[in-house]
């Protein structure tokens, strides 16, 4: 291969509202175009073979592993990562709120990819079941809380968001 | 942890996409959802020399019902779609249950149903699935299109009746009759692993509601491909499936298969397992069955 220019890939894809256009190499994982093309480094890398969630970002309203998917993949789509919830110094968003008040975290690390679950969750199924949320959440790990603060921080948030949304 | 150098191509014709996987000289590999296939690459294991993706061609994204009452999956259409199709519009109650169990949402809603086929681990829920249900896949390649019943397409651990050039451009699942029952039990370690052992079954019954007219069990993740257990399935033909009955066909699926040790579980766990669930998953699908009309 290395006699052969390497291949550069044009994309187009729009990171939390914002228009990014660049020439990526084919093998660049979207995890890696974010963090350091988009220059986001809050969503995280844990694993890059799918099992822990880490990276989970919202690819045209959907949760996925940006280390499963290739950024030349990505072309075209509406991407959604942890710094999208909030804007600097502005108040957090429910979701965000719910895992504060409700100690969801310890050291962070997984911290991004159960907030862009959870967003996911909640936005296609407001008011999920025990099943549906238990579903969501066991696919991004965590090593720190012993889960059970995750899974009363999207509780709140569900209660949040469906207060905010009868105002 | 990064994947080798490839190239990459994403035309939007399947008569393009079909020239250049027909290519003898390259590494060739198609990309549908990248869910297993990407993982492979990171870990150095796929190193392809050009991937081919599917998502552009228009005509690989049809998820439609055949006016025979057939239902037609594409090659691109996800599992998730899938679901939320079921989910909205009914039928084949036992494939939604079956794709629930497949990994997470974040799965989902990337990997595709045809490529869950066409990788054949032989611990996924989906071939088995098909094997059970009578699905006819259509594969796609230079000369062509060819049918492929599931229960020939499925050769050996990861390996299919795929030839080198060929794809699999859909899978047609047949109508699924109101009355029909069906149970659907897998055992796995954790919640989204992949199942240790799994059982699908479906139930016909006759006119009168009385006995089973047509029985299906296939298992997973007790060999190299999914296992239609056709002794059990006469056996139990023309019965009431009732305690007696049940009970008589264990000893056949005990017979039947021969699954192997390995770091998850020994051999006589996974045979004890598939009696258990062979039996569960009859049980369910006799009690969610009525008469034929
Ligand atoms: C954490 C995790 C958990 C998982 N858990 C489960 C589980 O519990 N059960 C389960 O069944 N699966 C599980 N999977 C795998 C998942 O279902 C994959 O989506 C599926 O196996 C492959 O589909 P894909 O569209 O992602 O295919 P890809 O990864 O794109 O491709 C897989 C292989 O099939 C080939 N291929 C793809 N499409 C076609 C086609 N149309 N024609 C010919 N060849 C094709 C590719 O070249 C490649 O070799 C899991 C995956 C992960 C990462
Ligand atoms: S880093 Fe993507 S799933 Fe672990
Ligand atoms: S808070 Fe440390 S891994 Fe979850």
């Amino acid at each position: 291969m290395s006699e052969h220019a390497v291949q550069q890939v044009p994309i187009r894809v729009t990171v939390n509202g914002r228009e990014l256009a660049a020439e990526v190499e084919p093998r660049l994982l979207l995890s890696d175009f974010i963090r350091h093309h988009a220059g986001l480094t809050g969503t995280h890398v844990g694993c890059e073979h799918g099992v822990c969630g880490a990276c989970t970002v919202l690819v045209d309203g959907a949760p996925q592993r940006s280390c499963l998917v290739f950024a030349a993949q990505a072309d075209g789509a509406e991407i959604r990562t942890v710094e999208g919830l909030a804007e600097p110094g502005a108040p957090l968003h429910p979701v965000q709120q719910a895992f504060h008040e409700e100690h969801g975290m310890q050291c962070g690390f997984c911290t991004s990819g159960f907030l862009m679950t959870t967003v996911a969750l909640l936005e296609e199924t407001p008011h999920p079941s025990d099943e549906q949320l238990v579903d969501a959440l066991s696919g991004n790990l965590c090593r720190c809380t012993g889960y059970r603060n995750i899974v009363a921080a999207a509780r709140s948030a569900e209660r949040k968001l469906a207060e905010a949304g009868d105002e | 942890m990064k994947p080798a150098s490839f190239e990459y191509r994403a035309p939007e014709q399947l008569d393009e996409l079909l020239e250049l996987l027909a290519d003898d000289f390259t590494d060739v590999r198609v990309i549908a959802g990248g869910q297993s296939l990407v993982p492979m690459m990171n870990f150095r294991l796929s190193t392809p020399e050009l991937l081919l993706d599917l998502r552009r061609v228009d005509e690989l994204g049809a998820l439609e019902h055949r006016p025979d009452g057939a239902l037609s999956v594409g090659a691109t259409v996800t599992q998730a779609r899938l679901l939320r199709q079921l989910e909205q519009q009914g039928g084949w109650p036992v494939l939604a249950e079956g794709i629930r169990h497949i990994g997470h949402p974040q799965i989902r809603s990337r990997g595709t149903v045809c490529g869950s086929l066409a990788h054949h681990d032989p611990t996924a829920e989906l071939p088995a699935l098909a094997v059970a249900l009578d699905a006819r896949m259509t594969v796609a390649g230079p000369q062509g299109r060819r049918t492929v019943a599931a229960a020939d397409f499925f050769t050996t651990y990861y390996e299919t009746v795929l030839e080198p050039g060929e794809l699999l451009a859909e899978v047609v699942f047949p109508a699924w009759p109101a009355a029909r029952g069906w149970g659907f039990r897998e055992l796995a370690r954790r919640r989204g692993d992949f199942a240790l052992v799994g059982a699908v079954a479906t139930v016909d019954r006759d006119a009168a509601g009385a006995t089973a007219e047509a029985v299906a069990l296939v298992l997973f993740g007790v060999g190299e491909r999914p296992v239609r257990l056709g002794g059990v399935e006469q056996a139990l033909a023309g019965k009431p499936l009732d305690a007696a009955a049940l009970a008589s066909v264990e000893p056949l699926v005990a017979e039947a298969i021969d699954p192997v040790d390995d770091l998850h579980a020994s051999a006589d766990y996974r045979r004890e397992i598939a009696v258990q669930l062979s039996v569960g998953a009859l049980a369910d699908a006799w009690e969610r069955s009525s008469a034929r009309v």
